[in-house]
């Protein structure tokens, strides 16, 4: 995977998941923030709300927080959504919630 | 499928402006009439989108300053060179139709379950406009009659630039305690502090962490990075720390 086309990660320029929770209900059609996101590079777990964000590249990156790994890449080509989410191991609802079907 | 809503979805909703409050010389509350509203929780925000003349948008997202019940609110900072905010700042007035989808966010909320009696203190840490989310949760507390001891920890820049500032004195009569940091610059005899958030003033002024407090850090992401790691310093869990972030593009 080419990642040279990413911003470089760096705390004071990241926002959080809190920031694409409107593009996440786009995207699954539910309430994403607080959903567990495992990290496929150092397995972290957490809600999809504590990762380090990036809007400035051509869509969304979502990065994990612990090891700066991709966990989530949005572009938006045309009027379709692109969605890259092989940065996650899981991805489950927070307990106590139905996982959408 | 023109009017079909999907539940679910996030459908753009047409509001009118109700009202518009002076907070700050750059700070304005913004109160929508917004039919079709399926309510929110304190602490979630909305997208607002601004569509121009030759079809060009642009959306923001703000978060709600309003309790859940009341209608709903946003309070927006004006950045000199935003594309949206000195719109809202400025020009928008009550009449006026404004674009919003939401609510949005279900991580960075308090819902007020478990805050009877006994329940879990709150501790709340602001920077900036990052009260916005917190005074809705201090709202949603009021009206639902919680007593849970509650503090604010509020970092702003100097004492005019506090938003809501004669509500916030007016909780103290309620179990919340308010406690400011101004950063740049004190009024004449300040008593205050004045040092930005740090370990040492987070130790100062906190919950102790074995009271295991519902914690909430939202301000600009320097000041969050410095507010949580201080908060975990002192002994805070870190997955008990719920943190929000916003940039120069967004709240």
């Amino acid at each position: 995977m080419t990642t040279g086309s990413y911003p470089e990660p760096g705390p004071a320029a990241a926002l959080d998941g809190n920031a694409v929770g409107g593009l996440l209900i786009e995207l699954f059609g539910t309430e994403m923030t607080a959903a567990l996101g495992t990290c496929a590079t150092c397995g972290a777990r957490r809600p999809l709300a504590e990762t380090a964000v990036y809007l400035r590249a051509p869509g969304a990156v979502m990065r994990c927080r612990s090891c700066q790994s991709l966990l989530i890449v949005v572009a938006r080509v045309r009027a379709l959504n692109c969605v890259d989410l092989t940065g996650l191991a899981a991805l489950d609802a927070p307990a106590g919630r139905a996982v959408p079907a | 499928m023109a009017g079909t809503a999907l539940r679910g979805r996030l459908t753009w909703l047409t509001g009118t402006v109700r009202d518009v409050t002076q907070e700050t010389p750059t700070v304005r509350t913004i109160v929508l009439d917004l039919t079709g509203w399926p309510g929110h929780e304190a602490g979630q925000h909305l997208d607002v989108r601004l569509t121009a003349e030759d079809g060009y948008t642009a959306e923001r997202s703000y978060s709600i300053a309003s309790a859940p019940g009341e209608p709903v609110a946003i309070t927006v900072q004006r950045l000199d060179d935003g594309e949206v905010s000195p719109y809202l700042t400025d020009e928008l007035r009550p009449g006026d139709e404004l674009e919003v989808r939401g609510p949005i966010g279900g991580y960075f909320v308090w819902t007020g379950a478990g805050a009877e009696v006994g329940g879990r203190p709150l501790m709340l840490v602001a920077g900036g406009s990052g009260i916005v989310p917190l005074r809705a949760m201090l709202r949603h507390r009021e009206r639902i009659g919680s007593k849970v001891p509650t503090r604010l920890l509020y970092s702003a820049r100097s004492l005019p630039e506090v938003i809501y500032r004669a509500e916030l004195d007016s909780y103290g009569r309620d179990g919340v305690q308010v406690i400011y940091t101004l950063t740049r610059s004190q009024p004449p005899g300040w008593a205050g502090y004045s040092g930005r958030i740090d370990a040492r003033l987070l130790a100062e002024v906190s919950w102790p962490a074995g009271d295991d407090p519902a914690t909430f850090v939202c301000g600009p992401t320097p000041f969050v990075e410095a507010a949580a790691n201080g908060l975990v310093a002192i002994g805070y869990p870190a997955t008990q720390v719920k943190t929000e972030r916003f940039g120069a593009t967004g709240r």
